[in-house]
């Protein structure tokens, strides 16, 4: 089993020949879908090439490339940590909308940024290091 | 930390989000919390997701956002000055003055929240605001991967491995206090504030620690 590590968290998936993943995990784990036109997110459309889909599975790995997004994994080929383009990070903040996120308080309840719409919010980062 | 500020403007729809950008986890950030009592949101982000999100590179700073849920103020230092670079490393103290001058900052900071949550002052229109963005680069980017991966791998056992990622992303991405500091603490704690990081930080030369918010 392979983990992944997403803008939406952390997954377990059945990976093989790199990252290629089955349609649904690939969805689960990064909000990807596979469709005819390609790998879709919210409004956005990637073709991908022949080679990097087949039959109901798709390489994860060429997604990413075709994204431009970083991803890295760890030397045993277990864990993988696909992060964000830059160029979607300027966007979306050139956008100034703040971006959202959902984080747990110290009795592991999770609290999500935009349910705080309709208050001004001070988001401010600390460390006891 | 901000407690203060928040009982005087909680009735005021206004919160105030605290993030712990804490890779040990929450009970390396319980003491704080539960010292501070705070009423606010105190959310643990080992992951540093958060900087991540908002290109920040250095404790403590924040974002301003607004009722429709937009940027009014982009990353900047929260209420922190350099003052501190002055520190006489063996006393471990700083100047009275220079307390003094930390202490007002710090004051006027906070003042300036109080002003923006009363009456919305210091909002930046869009322009200005576009203008303060972080630039986030391919570099930063995969540093944030790199980090990610580094401390997961850290937290499951896998320290050398773990460093070595955390060391790369901290080249891709120097300006992140971040990423150097929380890798050091990580190695052992304590160590983000040891002699490797007063280096660090005299070899900045005249670029600031703290930039100013400019307010």
């Amino acid at each position: 089993m392979t983990i992944l590590l997403t803008e939406s968290g952390e997954y377990v998936v059945a990976a093989r020949d790199g990252l290629w993943l089955s349609a649904a995990d690939a969805e689960r784990s990064t909000g990807w879908t596979l469709k005819p036109e390609g790998m879709c997110k919210d409004e956005l459309c990637v073709p991908l090439p022949a080679t990097a889909t087949r039959g109901g599975e798709v390489d994860l790995a060429a997604l990413w490339a075709k994204l431009g997004a970083p991803m890295a994994r760890d030397d045993a080929g277990d864990v993988w940590s696909l992060g964000t383009a830059a160029e979607t990070r300027n966007a979306a903040l050139d956008g100034l909308e703040a971006p959202d996120f959902a984080l747990n308080d110290l009795a592991g309840t999770s609290h999500r940024l935009s349910s705080l719409r309709g208050k001004k919010v001070f988001l401010a980062t600390w460390a006891s290091w | 930390m901000w407690q203060e500020l928040y009982a005087v403007l909680k009735d005021r729809n206004f919160m105030v989000v605290a993030v712990a950008e804490e890779s040990r986890g929450p009970e390396h950030a319980r003491q704080w919390i539960e010292a501070a009592k705070p009423e606010y949101w105190c959310l643990i982000d080992p992951a540093h997701r958060v900087a991540d999100l908002y290109g920040m590179t250095n404790v403590p700073q924040a974002v301003w956002i607004d009722e429709q849920g937009h940027i009014a103020r982009p990353t900047e230092t929260a209420g922190s000055t350099d003052h501190f670079r002055r520190m006489d490393l063996t006393t471990r103290t700083m100047s009275p003055e220079d307390q003094a001058a930390r202490t007002a900052a710090r004051a006027r900071y906070l003042d300036a929240v109080k002003d923006w949550v009363l009456s919305g002052k210091h909002a930046l229109g869009a322009e200005a605001a576009r203008r303060k963005l972080p630039r986030i680069t391919p570099e930063i980017a995969r540093a944030h991967a790199l980090f990610r991966l580094g401390a997961w791998l850290r937290s499951h056992g896998k320290a050398a491995e773990g460093d070595r990622h955390m060391g790369e992303a901290s080249r891709l991405h120097p300006d992140s206090w971040n990423v150097w500091r929380q890798a050091a603490d990580l190695d052992e704690v304590g160590k983000a504030s040891g002699q490797a990081f007063w280096a660090r930080v005299q070899a900045l030369g005249d670029k600031p620690y703290y930039p100013s918010p400019e307010l």
